[in-house]
């Protein structure tokens, strides 16, 4: 279990490293759901089989093809133009601000205390226990944030309308 | 028992019914063609073997040896993932499909030494009982249409991107049809195993508890693997073949397994959610279970016969508009009903 825990986080880690430092927008797409299935995987070392099953549809099946879809229709077949050179001011100024954040970085991973994770009480993360939060303690937070997506569906159909006319 | 031999026969059982899936695969491909063939009043074929019947051999020879030809232009990475994604992802909702409700003894000797068969569910009709099973089965549907997305934008040409962009939209806004009209059902079962829906089912199947979910279904099934009435990104007038144009051999026929794969899958997926799964009376659960299968993979073959195509804008009228609405008003019935008779 615990290989695989480490060979995910692993995988989640330099996936979503890639997902920054491709230049096409599409390699960063597909590097992204790479990572969508690492934690998801995760998820699931954490008996938490909803949340993975939906991390997949909601993420992978449904937000990422839309973002496929985008890129291909903008059809940015072609790496942007190079960037320029950047001046010697700016090489300095990035030199600078990668070490003084490294450093506080380090200085605050030094604190942390790296203990084993304690057991997740049974069933955190199965549909049973998420349904029954979602429609009792969170249901108003829950009912909100439906409106709230429903209101950006009928903003984005507005806008889009609008520009038809 | 010990792990690697726990791991060795799961891997042998997965085998089986692989293999198992693949010629049932091979064989709808020469059932479709002989039923296309016979409700157009022509023969299908029937050269190699009697009635045809070494057919897919034939094809899976000739396609073997055709030339794998990739175009110049591709982006050679994603052209040859996108078949492999496409074969993978309609193969794997299978594993928690229940075919069978136990297809061998809780234990058996080998050589004086038991076997524990429980251990895994090795003895079960089903490589895994997932409780989450439903969602397993709808997040493998839902990443299929990479394949065909990353194969029309890698092949670089007009007709394989329009064709990819096409099937993208028609499967992402069907899938929420499709993932609605079963709510009904999850509500009479009470759980998301496939196991236990099939078990809920003893006494009355969901059909006949949940008919507008199980039409929505089948609808929407059909929208999904992309078959007539909704095959339009391979309408050949405007599309030439869709995402496939720049395909050949193997890669092709890797496209067109998981076409049949996926008609497989939902026919099953629809037998287990509606028509009671294996269950039935006289006959073993294992015959059932293929016996209804095929029934919805006759019904694919026959709808494919008799509709002309729909036009795009119908496609999404439909599915937006039409059972959408209606697969929320099924969950609304479903409630309100067994809030008064439960």
């Amino acid at each position: 279990m615990e290989y695989l825990f480490y060979t995910l986080a692993a995988v989640a880690l330099i996936s979503g490293a890639l997902v920054v430092f491709q230049t096409h927008p599409l390699r960063s797409a597909l590097w992204l759901i790479v990572n969508f299935f690492a934690v998801a995987g995760l998820y699931l070392l954490a008996h938490a089989e909803f949340i993975a099953a939906i991390q997949i549809i909601v993420y992978a099946g449904a937000i990422m093809v839309l973002f496929l879809f985008v890129i291909m229709l903008l059809n940015l077949r072609q790496p942007e133009e190079e960037l320029a050179r950047p001046r010697l001011g700016l090489k300095i100024a990035g030199i600078t601000l990668a070490v003084i954040s490294a450093v506080l970085l380090g200085m605050g991973f030094a604190k942390v205390v790296i203990k084993p994770v304690t057991e997740m009480p049974v069933g955190l993360g199965n549909t049973e226990s998420v349904a029954r939060l979602l429609f009792t303690d969170y249901l108003l937070p829950f009912e909100v944030t439906s409106v709230l997506l429903l209101v950006a569906i009928v903003g984005s159909v507005v806008l889009a309308k609008a520009k038809l006319r | 028992m010990n792990m690697p031999l726990l791991i060795l026969l799961t891997a042998l059982k997965i085998t089986v019914i692989l293999v198992v899936f693949l010629t049932a695969i091979a064989y709808t491909v020469l059932m479709e063609r002989k039923v296309l063939g016979f409700i157009q009043l022509r023969y299908g074929p029937n050269r190699v073997g009697p009635w045809g019947l070494l057919q897919p051999l034939a094809d899976l020879v000739k396609l073997l040896f055709k030339e794998d030809f990739t175009p110049p232009m591709v982006n050679k990475v994603l052209f040859v993932m996108a078949p492999m994604i496409t074969a993978i992802t309609a193969f794997l909702p299978f594993a928690v499909i229940p075919f069978a409700s136990q297809i061998l003894p809780d234990t058996i000797t080998v050589y004086g030494q038991t076997l524990d068969l429980r251990a895994a569910g090795l003895n079960q009709g089903v490589i895994a009982d997932v409780n989450v099973g439903v969602l397993y089965v709808f997040a493998m549907s839902s990443l299929a249409v990479y394949g065909a997305v990353l194969g029309g934008w890698a092949s670089n040409s007009k007709y394989s991107l329009l064709g990819g962009l096409r099937l993208s939209a028609q499967m992402v806004s069907y899938e929420l049809a499709l993932g609605l009209s079963i709510i009904g059902v999850l509500m009479l079962a009470g759980s998301l195993s496939l196991v236990q829906i099939v078990e809920a089912q003893k006494k009355l199947w969901f059909i006949f508890l949940q008919p507008l979910g199980f039409i929505i279904f089948m609808i929407a099934a059909f929208a999904e693997c992309a078959r007539t009435p909704f095959d339009l990104i391979e309408c050949e007038n405007e599309l030439v073949a869709g995402y496939q144009t720049e395909y050949s051999s193997m890669k092709w026929a890797l496209f067109m397994l998981g076409e049949y794969c996926h008609i497989i899958v939902a026919s099953a997926l629809a037998t287990t959610l509606f028509l009671g799964g294996w269950q039935g009376p006289v006959l073993p659960p294992i015959v059932w279970f293929v016996l209804k299968t095929f029934i919805l993979v006759f019904v694919f073959i026959w709808v494919r016969g008799t509709y002309p195509r729909f036009r795009f804008d119908q496609l999404m009228y439909l599915g937006w508009k039409v059972l959408l609405p209606l697969a929320l008003l099924n969950i609304l019935l479903t409630g309100v009903v067994i809030l008064f008779l439960g």
